[in-house]
């Protein structure tokens, strides 16, 4: 079955890692920018990783004929820095235009202060005065609660922002109810220590429907399996779920969320990008 | 689509299904409460705000009550409203501390 990896990072991956990806059915990685495991010096680093994002990553993975498509910003865990996100702000829209990027993110909150929400409001006016999609980190921990609570608290505020073109990201069970009820798209992130497992995602989808739900491995340089969305596969079947109801959660719903970039394609699928969103 | 809500699976096979995995799991948490009473310190696990958390969610695991994911990870929640003034660490530690170290 072919599927749409929703959150990749695939910069701290390897190319085996595409490989076995693509083996195993992927046929498109979305990869959000985020951050490197230790905080960058200054805005050019940046410049650097977008260029990697938009140019390098996308040669890498058609390879192995898999679309990669990218999210800029400057990541939740370095958004306490007002200056730095001043000027990395500045720098995001000269790459709007690259034929791989879909929007902004992953933005968000890491420990939920002032400076974090009010990086994250920054992001969300830039999104929204170049017509971008969102895709939005919630925190980790002890800390997902508050900070889910505070990403919709504050979403609802921009009356034209519209929930159907915002994923807001690592849900699990204390808030996949209330992002799902204010019309946003959500993620469930099968990550094998700190986030949800591949038995906890599925009883999420059997409690709350599949509508507007997404699955990733999130693979990234911590611990964390790049073919997780297949294993979540054989966990459905394991369940006795049907062949339609993993591909609508792993192909079609990721799909239908990409697809109002308007630059998602996979010709191969003869599946063609529709209209330009980029222009503001 | 199931039934929204449901397990497609019967009370019994879920048993075959789910059983051995998580009867590890259950003996990989005796395992690590009888670790901590083996410590070189000896020192008491429950003044630390994340084993204080760890027995209120064992407590919610022997309830009868449903939704037991949900009620436990609420009781690992920050559950207040207020924002920081500003970061005091970069990583999250899995539990909510109510009275956090001064930094």
């Amino acid at each position: 079955m072919y599927y749409i990896e929703m959150h990749g990072h695939m910069v701290s991956r390897t190319t085996d890692d595409y490989r076995e990806m693509a083996m195993a059915g992927c046929v498109a990685v979305s990869e959000p920018a985020f951050w490197a495991g230790w905080d960058r010096q200054s805005a050019d680093s940046f410049d650097d990783y977008f260029r990697q994002l938009t140019d390098f990553e996308p040669k890498r993975a058609s390879q192995f004929f898999i679309r990669h498509v990218s999210w800029l910003c400057l990541n939740p865990k370095e958004g306490e820095d007002r200056r730095l996100t001043a000027e990395v702000l500045k720098r995001i829209p000269k790459f709007l235009d690259r034929p791989n990027v879909v929007g902004i993110g992953e933005i968000g909150m890491n420990r939920v202060t002032h400076n974090e929400v009010d990086t994250f409001i920054d992001h969300i006016r830039l999104a929204l005065d170049y017509n971008q999609m969102i895709l939005i980190h919630t925190p980790h921990l002890e800390d997902k609660y508050k900070g889910t609570r505070a990403t919709i608290d504050n979403l609802v505020k921009f009356q034209n922002l519209d929930p159907n073109r915002v994923l807001i990201d690592h849900a699990e069970e204390h808030t996949v109810g209330m992002i799902l009820e204010h019309g946003f798209y959500t993620g469930l992130t099968l990550y094998p220590n700190t986030k949800v497992s591949l038995a906890r995602a599925v009883d999420m989808i059997e409690k709350y429907g599949p509508d507007r739900i997404t699955i990733s491995s999130a693979c990234d340089w911590g611990p964390s399996v790049p073919t997780a969305v297949p294993q979540l596969m054989l966990e459905m079947r394991r369940r006795g779920h049907s062949e339609e109801l993993i591909r609508k959660l792993v192909f079609e719903n990721p799909l239908k969320f990409l697809m109002q970039s308007g630059k998602f394609e996979l010709p191969r699928l003869d599946i063609h990008a529709t209209v330009s969103h980029t222009a503001p | 689509m199931n039934k929204q809500g449901r397990c497609p699976l019967t009370t019994s096979q879920i048993i075959d299904e789910y059983f051995i995995e998580n009867r590890t799991r259950i003996l990989d948490v005796a395992a690590y409460l009888d670790r901590l009473l083996r410590s070189a310190d000896s020192q008491p696990a429950g003044e630390d705000f994340r084993m204080q958390a760890f027995e209120q969610a064992l407590h919610i695991l022997s309830s009868t009550e449903p939704n037991k994911v949900d009620h436990i990870q609420l009781v690992f929640s920050d559950p207040t409203t207020e924002l920081k003034a500003h970061l005091d660490t970069k990583s999250a530690s899995g539990a909510w501390n109510p009275v956090p170290e001064v930094r």
